[in-house]
């Protein structure tokens, strides 16, 4: 039984990687924000309650692997590395700026980054391809990755859902941040593919549907995911998009949109920034 | 002269270097009796995965595979090796220059019953635009072998480009090869012909005609498209008064525009391609007779030889 202490303290976790998010966008440019709060929680259940890793030996061979297929939520995962010590948090202040270490998109420069992607639809190949090998090797590793569910629309989405089945991949867990809002607005009237849990345990996947803002529930889909053997799990996680952030969420318009400083400083607010004493 | 099969010997190198290297893994997608890694799968069947008619998951996975140390060759035709999983090679693949190696089997017009479709014409060009990509030609069975070993050895992308029907046994075992190292098969002093693939006997017979008409062509075998360093091309055109390629690949991207690009500051150094021009294949019943309709043949390297000392 998951303590209420860890679930709290899981929580804050989440929070603090949200308000590294909207400190990471600042001002001004444009950033990820809502992708990147969507899975924030998801994000910090992985690193900080289930996966095998160590920013001391970031490529130790029985690490468990973590794929952002959906590229361009990797503010999130930047404020998870950062934190955890895999590279210094200086760096966040200068994510895509030329000749910096954080990329747009995830890249595998980054100590704790394990593969390219961004260009959406190709990470579950990707970790079909790693739960592959990790398996032909003995190794225990699992390979954790998260869609969006916008790149559902990709097709070689399909080709890798197939393929998991056909090769019993039960060392992979695949998370659909199903947060409702492709680029351009809400997927049931840009571009409907819904209802997404039926597709794919049509295909062959033990599928778990929560809330994905939820720690408990988070909690709860991972551990049940280590006991399905003999085949891929799906956690269908519903999440909002900009959560966290009361001007941002639901709000397409925070895909890839810009804060005013008003609008920093509120969402820093709102994320319980601590404001430094004089 | 002796033909031998580029896709038998291909096979059959997969499985000795397999033997030697359990970091070999191979992915198909349901041509292997075609490509003829249908053989590692009765070597090897754990590290053979049957991907399915699923080209750009085949890449991906690939990918996956060689994050942990595998040393993947992913297979199908050339059109859709090339094609069908361009994204995925250039993605996942390239971008962190991961070491995956790409065979595209029945390449350039040697699949030539079945049309257009299935014929690559561009996918020299496509792989070669690619940054951290390497492009090979094997001109035979005996150089197939080699570069199967050198694509093992050789850390990164590597594309290979196999064509389906025998050809004639141009090289020595016991000769070394080596990526981005080109090969004189015939020395000359008039014309210096770039070739590849099939067209390195084309040029050959042209080289021997030529020379009843007192004209000395020398032919280098250009197996290696990608890296290709300038010094590497310029070695082998000193003295010469003009340059010819010849490819079984379109005119646009490819083995032409590699040697052009090489010799950009050369003056008074014409040059002539000799490829498909600008145009999809079709189908015909002989590979030869498509040669032929094409212009892929050794009168057309004569008549570019000549042409280029016309200047």
């Amino acid at each position: 039984m998951v303590s209420d202490e860890l679930i709290k303290r899981l929580e804050d976790k989440a929070r603090q990687l949200r308000l590294s998010i909207v400190e990471m966008i600042g001002v001004g440019p444009v950033g990820h924000l809502g992708g990147s709060c969507s899975c924030a929680d998801i994000v910090t259940a992985l690193y900080y309650y289930r996966m095998n890793v160590d920013p001391k030996n970031p490529k130790k061979p029985d690490r468990d692997r973590f794929l952002l297929s959906k590229g361009h939520a990797a503010l999130a995962q930047y404020a998870a590395l950062a934190d955890l010590g895999f590279f210094p948090k200086e760096e966040l202040k200068r994510v895509k700026v030329l000749g910096g270490l954080l990329q747009g998109h995830p890249d595998m420069k980054t100590p704790g980054i394990e593969a390219n992607t961004g260009s959406l639809g190709q990470g579950l190949s990707i970790a079909n391809g790693m739960a592959l090998g990790l398996r032909l090797d003995g190794l225990k590793s699992k390979v954790f990755v998260i869609l969006g569910d916008g790149e559902l629309a990709e097709g070689q989405v399909w080709e890798a859902a197939i393929a998991s089945v056909n090769f019993k991949l039960d060392n992979l867990l695949a998370i659909v941040d199903h947060n409702g809002l492709q680029a351009t607005g809400p997927i049931p009237e840009r571009f409907d593919l819904t209802p997404i849990a039926p597709k794919w345990a049509g295909f062959g996947w033990h599928v778990i549907e929560i809330d994905g803002h939820n720690m408990r529930e988070i909690l709860a889909a991972i551990d049940e995911a280590d006991t399905v053997k003999g085949k891929p799990t799906v956690i269908i996680a519903r999440t909002i998009k900009g959560k966290g952030i009361s001007f941002a969420e639901n709000n397409p318009a925070f895909h890839n949109g810009a804060m005013t400083a008003e609008q920093y400083e509120q969402a820093r607010r709102e994320l319980g920034a601590v404001e430094e004493g004089c | 002269m002796k033909a031998e099969s580029l896709r038998l010997a291909y096979g059959q190198a997969l499985v000795e270097l397999g033997r030697e290297d359990d970091r070999v893994v191979v992915l198909e997608a349901d041509l292997g009796k075609s490509t003829m890694s249908i053989l590692f799968q009765e070597a090897f069947p754990s590290r053979y995965f049957e991907m399915g008619i699923a080209e750009a998951n085949m890449a991906g996975t690939a990918a996956g595979l060689s994050l942990v140390g595998k040393i993947p060759f992913i297979h199908s035709f050339a059109v859709f090796a090339a094609g069908r999983a361009y994204d995925q090679i250039r993605q996942s693949i390239a971008i962190a220059r991961l070491n995956v190696k790409i065979c595209g089997s029945s390449a350039g017009l040697s699949d030539f019953g079945d049309g257009s479709t299935h014929q690559s014409i561009e996918d020299m060009a496509i792989m070669r635009a690619l940054p951290n990509m390497t492009v090979l030609v094997p001109v035979d069975a005996v150089e197939t072998r080699k570069m199967v070993r050198a694509m093992v050895e050789w850390d990164g992308p590597v594309y290979i480009r196999i064509n389906r029907n025998d050809l004639p046994v141009l090289t020595d075992p016991d000769s070394e090869f080596q990526i981005g190292k080109l090969q004189v098969m015939r020395d000359g002093s008039d014309v210096a012909v770039f070739a590849n693939g099939v067209m390195v006997s084309k040029a050959l017979a042209a080289a021997e005609e030529l020379a009843e008409e007192g004209i000395s062509v020398k032919v280098i075998n250009a197996s290696t498209v990608k890296p290709l360093a300038d010094e590497e091309v310029l070695a082998h055109v000193e003295g010469c008064r003009g340059v010819v390629t010849a490819e079984e690949h379109s005119v646009i991207g490819g083995l032409g525009s590699a040697v052009a690009c090489a010799l950009r500051r050369q003056r008074n150094l014409p040059i002539e391609f000799v490829g498909v021009k600008d145009s999809f294949g079709k189908s015909a019943l002989s590979y030869d007779e498509l040669l032929v309709h094409y212009g892929l043949t050794a009168d057309a390297v004569k008549d570019a030889v000549k042409a280029v000392l016309e200047g």
